[in-house]
């Protein structure tokens, strides 16, 4: 692992993470926009406790169980191979010394990550969730789902052994978190989804979809701005501490995430502007977030025209993936946070395996030398196929089970009376916009 | 609901013969064939979970 050594280094690491709390900002406002008036304050209410409870469980027992490179973990031996498959760091940090060591750094990075992880299934519950039990569902995802997903491929895992066990390539590279943050977070949101069932109003009685467009379309876009912000320090901070890429790649990683996001954004009016018309606002911010999700992963190893490539299809499959989810599926995700997140992500982790280059210099296990494995390019693409299977197959019914054995403690969805008032009058007592804003009655003939 | 857990238990049994075929196969053609029917096994069982949502593939009746 390559640590960072030279106080300018350690210094630009610090500034690309500060940087990373505008993703998690740009994301509530985006989420926000999408829902309806009526649960606007509670919507960046939610977005807050979300990441503050999130923070205190990965302090608590996130971290311990992520871990780093190198650091203590629970070991199997099968076949003669050690595999990796859980920290044994202390609990609330203990023992850390916070002195921008590459350790320090990473712990810090990941507070924000775990964060916008959590955030990321409030956009596929809006206007129905609980708060009280938004925040159990969070601690749930940051204490338990993410850091495990994340110690795999991030702490040293058995996925991010597979290049130095089986032969995988490099193991398992997502520099800035396609899977380990933005894949988890949208099934999240998918079992959260069906747990909570739409809106309702959604769906008529012989389940046709009707549209309940988001309120503010400034909101959205400017959310848009400002994840893309975020995701600049996500995608480099996380090259550089999760992969050892060099600071040189800065430039590179900045470059292609702008080029896949504004490529996605560009996909996305296309294809709505051909089928509907006009473009559509909200489809078209949710594929520009979709385009800064798939950069994630392979950022610091493809070149910019492959970024391109990667960000339009990214866009594309947003586009549709929202209407397959709402129409086909019966999945009412107003924030459109599978699409984006989930569908988004995984075809990021591929898209390592079919564009990256990835250098002999990356490391993302203890021990891997530099050019040891230079003959292990040919297996990457099944390294990252093997992570997609792990999120699909194992991470999706795990966060599932979580989320149906605390509804039936705890029922995640407000009643009828509180979607019909709006959660903000029903769950805080006063709505965002108390002055100029009238509901039509919509619980007449829908289910 | 039973739908429902026949597809996230095929989600299981699909992930654990990846898991089995990473850990325990040597030969990278065997390994690559038992990952790739893992994931066939996985998209049945997502299909099936996918389907069993009471609201899924309501616009064609």
């Amino acid at each position: 692992m390559r640590i960072p050594i030279s106080i300018t280094e350690i210094a630009l690491i610090i500034v690309l993470i500060l940087l990373a709390p505008l993703a998690i900002a740009g994301l509530a406002l985006i989420n926000t926009g999408l829902g309806r008036s009526r649960s606007a304050a509670h919507s960046m209410l939610a977005s807050l406790c979300i990441f503050a409870v999130a923070a205190g469980a990965y302090l608590i027992c996130g971290f311990a169980w992520q871990g780093y490179i190198g650091a203590p973990a629970h070991v199997i031996v099968v076949a003669g191979r050690q595999w990796n498959w859980l920290a044994r760091a202390p609990f609330f940090f203990r023992g850390m010394d916070f002195n921008a060591s590459a350790l320090s750094l990473a712990a810090c990075l990941q507070i924000f990550s775990v964060g916008l992880a959590a955030l990321i299934p409030l956009g596929a519950c809006l206007d129905r969730w609980k708060l009280s039990a938004a925040c159990a569902s969070t601690a749930l995802l940051a204490g338990c789902t993410y850091p495990l997903f994340a110690h795999w491929v991030w702490g040293g895992g058995w996925l991010a052994q597979l290049g130095i066990n089986a032969a995988m390539g490099r193991g398992v590279i997502d520099a800035g978190g396609s899977g380990t943050i933005q894949a988890v977070g949208g099934l999240t949101a998918l079992a959260l989804a069906w747990i909570l069932g739409p809106r309702r109003g959604k769906y008529s009685l012989e389940g046709m979809p009707t549209a309940i467009p988001g309120h503010n379309a400034v909101l959205i876009l400017f959310g848009c701005f400002l994840a893309l912000f975020g995701w600049l320090g996500l995608n480099s901070a996380g090259a550089m501490l999760f992969t050892g890429a060099a600071p040189v790649r800065v430039v590179l990683i900045s470059m292609n995430t702008a080029l896949a996001a504004g490529a996605a954004l560009l996909a996305a009016v296309l294809i709505t502007g051909l089928r509907f018309g006009r473009p559509d606002v909200s489809i078209s911010a949710n594929g520009w977030v979709g385009g800064l999700v798939a950069s994630s992963a392979s950022c610091a190893f493809v070149s910019p025209v492959a970024a391109l490539v990667i960000g339009g299809i990214a866009g594309a499959l947003v586009t549709y993936s929202v209407e397959w989810f709402e129409l086909h599926f019966g999945v009412d995700d107003p924030g459109g946070a599978i699409s984006v997140h989930a569908v988004a992500g995984i075809w990021g982790l591929l898209a390592v395996g079919i564009f990256a280059r990835v250098p002999a210099s990356v490391m993302n296990v203890a021990g891997d030398l530099p050019g040891a494995s230079a003959a292990r390019d040919s297996g990457q693409w099944l390294a990252q196929l093997v992570a997609v299977a792990t999120l699909i197959g194992f991470i999706l019914p795990l966060t599932y089970g979580l989320n149906f054995a605390l509804n039936r403690i705890w029922p995640q969805r407000v009643p009828m009376e509180g979607e019909r008032q709006g959660l903000d009058l029903y769950e805080l007592g006063a709505g965002a916009y108390p002055e100029f804003v009238t509901h039509s009655e919509e619980f007449g003939q829908f289910r | 609901m039973c739908m429902k857990l026949a597809g996230f238990l095929l989600l299981l049994a699909g992930w654990a013969i990846v898991a089995a075929a990473v850990v325990l196969l040597l030969p990278a053609n065997a390994r690559t064939i038992f990952v790739l029917a893992g994931v066939g096994v996985e998209i049945i069982g997502l299909t099936l979970a996918i389907r069993s949502n009471p609201l899924a593939g309501r616009e064609k009746e």
